[in-house]
């Protein structure tokens, strides 16, 4: 069909010889299979990472914030680096699956349900640390604005801190549901695929008994579009936010305009290279090479690339400032002639070498399409950008206005130890993700399979016919009485019988019906069609009209409004129960549910008689 | 009483049930559900479902958001408790609203999301424990099934005419006691 072409030049979505049933096969495989030994040591070594850091956090939290390196100068460290590092991580999912979708990308259908997946994990890992750093984290819930013990003293709504438990709590949760959304027809995927009774129990409650309605599609991909158009500002506002909580100071180097797109365009950057980091490696684990491929890939370079370049317009402009402004302060700010050769000139040079002239080899074809290369530039942006947050925070207080409490940060091993953890955390979730999620949105790649798969490219080159391709002998086997391939299939036949197509209105209807006046769409005509169907058609030719006012409650004008439904006969009203009564409530206006109290059903029943 | 008799015609191709459907429907058979493991785009224009109204609302539990952000920060910061924050004026509420801008808006995404799914959810009928309806396991994988009421239709004209339009089983399924 015409409505799946695709312009020959797009190179394929899906390789290899894919009919949706392989796609279900494909994506159900790692959830059905078994672990083998490398999930096992990787999610051991995850574990204990994790483990490492919940230590940490206990101890922190039992002994106090001064077992961190931080001192009266530099007051926020890695704590902060490490939740706007994470933060900024978790941006890539949603702006794959919200801003790609308002952009009608397809190839972020193979990518989104995994990228999303990492930006709820990143997400989870941030909040931790604005609740470690509270101190007393049983006193969390203050940060609410609920009535408490000290009077009515509220929370302060003009501190851009406050500003992040809204924005990051709104995105945590929205992403949350838009993801959980999206699993619901594959988890059901499973659930039917599956042999396991436990497994069966399991997705069918996940899956939230998703049946595939015609109209619950209709109502998830109206849903999956305003949740997309709802999250796209969304997503910005987050880091816009976070960038708030330094650019409304008057710290010199964070006070700054241009902190709003350029934390979103580096929160891009980073999160785009922690999926390439996760996706190269699952593509493999999980054979699902065919569903993310290298033109995948290149893609999400090509991005890394874009967002990467913003963020270097934003360091020469932020450099440039500074020297410009000629303020002495400014020459301390992270970047800065003052920074590059100073104490933390190894901090300022890791910014420059990984975020700007690392990831400008991706200017190169070849090497963006080369994988390990791409996992190789994933990695340093992501040390990269660590170091930018890093930079920020610690460089800039280091040196304040006062030489006499210029300081240096040292992490002690606490510091490092719930930053490790919350890796190993969020490995942990990821792993267990991946046995025990579909990885792939199949639902949505299935709808671009005839379009954009290889084997239908290819089909539709060389001019084969589409409709009916789908069909596999593994599910349809049982079938031997028609071979629906050997017919000609509809769309071939020459001679079209009955409807033309929708949503035209030359399509016919009922001919005993001649409510046009009553009714306003099509969709009500065809409900009156389908009455008809079930109270049966009224013949002028072999019937002849029964006098519908001898039911009491039914006047000569009701009675005229019976007969522009095509309902003419006391057969026809003794068929009429609760399902049609509604639909005539909804369009003969004086109807309002008398026929009901009046039983017209029970009187036409006695009448015919 | 008991759902009526239906006839359960299961497709193995997405253009051959948009095609069936329109046929189906041209006959004037009645289409009670059509069950598909993706998305097809158009099916619900060819079975003649209504628009969803499900995105109005959204944005009426976005403004239904809207409303509850500026109460509340006017109540809490400007009439029940008023405190100078680095001088940022706090006596009327047009004043102070700059500040509040972010809280605004994010109230305004919450609620317009989530109020949204979970009117999908309950006007889908979609819950934790609810039991899937889907009449053949397939039809999460690679089947289209579409049921037709039988009604008062010749069952065998109409199963013939079922076949032809590209089916690949067909099943009666009796639910009334005949």
């Amino acid at each position: 069909m015409s409505s799946h072409y695709e312009a020959p030049i797009r190179e394929p979505l899906v390789l290899g010889d894919k009919s949706y049933h392989d796609i279900s096969v494909d994506v159900g495989a790692p959830v059905l299979g078994k672990a083998n030994k490398y999930w096992w040591i990787v999610f051991s070594i995850a574990l204990v990472a994790f483990l490492w850091g919940l230590g940490c956090i206990v101890y922190t939290v039992s002994t106090g914030i001064g077992v961190w390196g931080l001192n009266k100068t530099i007051g926020w460290a890695w704590d902060i680096t490490n939740f706007v590092w994470w933060v900024g991580i978790g941006h890539a999912g949603t702006l794959i699956s919200a801003v790609l979708l308002l952009f009608r990308q397809k190839w972020r259908m193979a990518i989104n349900r995994s990228a999303e997946a990492m930006t709820i994990f990143a997400v989870v890992q941030a909040g931790l640390f604005p609740i470690i750093h509270m101190g007393r984290p049983w006193l969390a819930y203050w940060v609410l604005p609920i009535p408490n013990q000290f009077g009515s003293l509220w929370v302060n709504f003009n501190s851009p801190l406050l500003w992040d438990v809204f924005a990051i709590s709104t995105y945590l949760s929205v992403s949350l549901v838009f993801w959980w959304t999206g699993l619901l027809p594959d988890f059901a995927m499973i659930r039917d695929r599956t042999s396991s009774p436990f497994q069966k129990k399991i997705y069918g409650i996940l899956s939230f008994g998703w049946s595939g309605r015609a109209k619950d599609w209709q109502r998830f991909e109206e849903v999956s579009l305003v949740l997309a158009g709802l999250a796209t500002p969304l997503v910005l506002s987050v880091h816009t936010i976070v960038s708030f909580d330094f650019a409304t100071s008057v710290v010199p180097g964070w006070h700054s305009t241009i902190f709003p797109p350029y934390f979103v365009a580096g929160a891009i950057f980073s999160g785009f290279a922690m999926v390439q980091t996760l996706l190269i490696v699952m593509r493999k684990v999980s054979n699902l090479e065919d569903y993310i491929t290298v033109t995948h890939i290149e893609y999400m370079n090509k991005v890394i690339l874009l967002t990467g370049g913003i963020v270097t317009v934003a360091y020469l402009t932020e450099y440039f400032i500074g020297w410009y402004s000629g303020v002495p302060y400014e020459n301390y700010t992270y970047l800065s002639f003052g920074a590059a050769t100073g104490p933390y000139w190894w901090a300022f040079w890791a910014l420059i070498i990984c975020n700007l002239i690392v990831p400008l080899s991706l200017w190169v074809k070849k090497w963006r399409r080369n994988i390990k290369w791409t996992f190789f530039v994933a990695l340093v942006v992501n040390i990269g950008m660590w170091f930018e947050r890093f930079d920020i925070i610690v460089v800039n207080l280091s040196k304040d206005r006062l030489p006499s409490s210029w300081a240096m940060f040292t992490p002690t091993f606490v510091d490092i130890g719930i930053f490790i953890g919350t890796i190993g955390f969020f490995f942990v979730l990821f792993l267990l993700y991946a046995r025990t999620f579909p990885v792939i949105a199949q639902a949505e790649v299935k709808t671009i399979l005839k379009s954009s798969g290889a084997k239908y490219k290819a089909m539709r080159e060389t001019g084969g016919q589409m409709s009916g391709s789908t069909r596999d002998s593994r599910t349809s086997s049982i079938y031997k009485e028609f071979d629906v391939m050997a017919r000609t299939p509809v769309s071939n036949s020459s001679v079209s019988e009955g409807r033309s197509g929708f949503g035209d209105d030359t399509i016919e209807h009922e001919p005993t019906v001649n409510a046009d006046a009553l009714i306003d769409n099509e969709a009500k005509k065809d409900q009156i069609d389908q009455m008809l169907v079930r109270v049966g058609r009224f013949d002028p030719a072999t019937q002849t009209a029964d006098d519908l006012k001898k039911i009491s409650g039914v006047g000569p004008i009701m009675e005229q409004n019976l007969h522009q439904m095509g309902i003419y006969t006391y057969d026809q009203v003794s068929k009429l129960t609760k399902k049609e009564y509604d639909l005539l409530d909804d369009i003969i206006n004086s109807f309002s549910g008398r026929a009901e109290r009046d039983d017209w059903a029970g009187q036409a029943k006695k009448l015919k008689k | 009483m008991a759902s009526p008799n239906v006839i359960h015609v299961l497709y193995n191709d997405d253009d051959i049930l948009m095609n069936a459907v329109k046929e189906i429907r041209a006959n004037h058979y009645t289409i009670e559900e059509v069950y598909t493991p993706f998305p097809v785009h158009g099916l619900d224009k060819a079975m003649g479902l209504a628009p969803t109204r499900i995105a109005i609302t959204s944005f009426i539990y976005g403004l239904i958001g809207l409303s509850v952000a500026v109460w509340m920060m006017d109540f809490i910061m400007i009439e029940d408790w008023p405190r100078n924050i680095g001088g940022k004026p706090s006596f009327t509420f047009y004043q102070n609203m700059p500040a509040f801008v972010p809280i605004m808006f994010e109230l305004t995404v919450f609620f317009a999301a989530h109020l949204m799914v979970i009117t999908f959810y309950m006007r889908s009928k979609i819950w934790p424990f609810k039991k899937a309806e889907n009449p053949d396991l397939r039809t999460t994988d690679d089947h289209f099934l579409v049921e037709v009421l039988v009604g008062d239709n010749d069952l065998e004209k109409m199963s013939k005419f079922l076949q032809e339009t590209g089916a690949a089983e067909i099943s009666l399924v009796h639910n009334e006691e005949a």
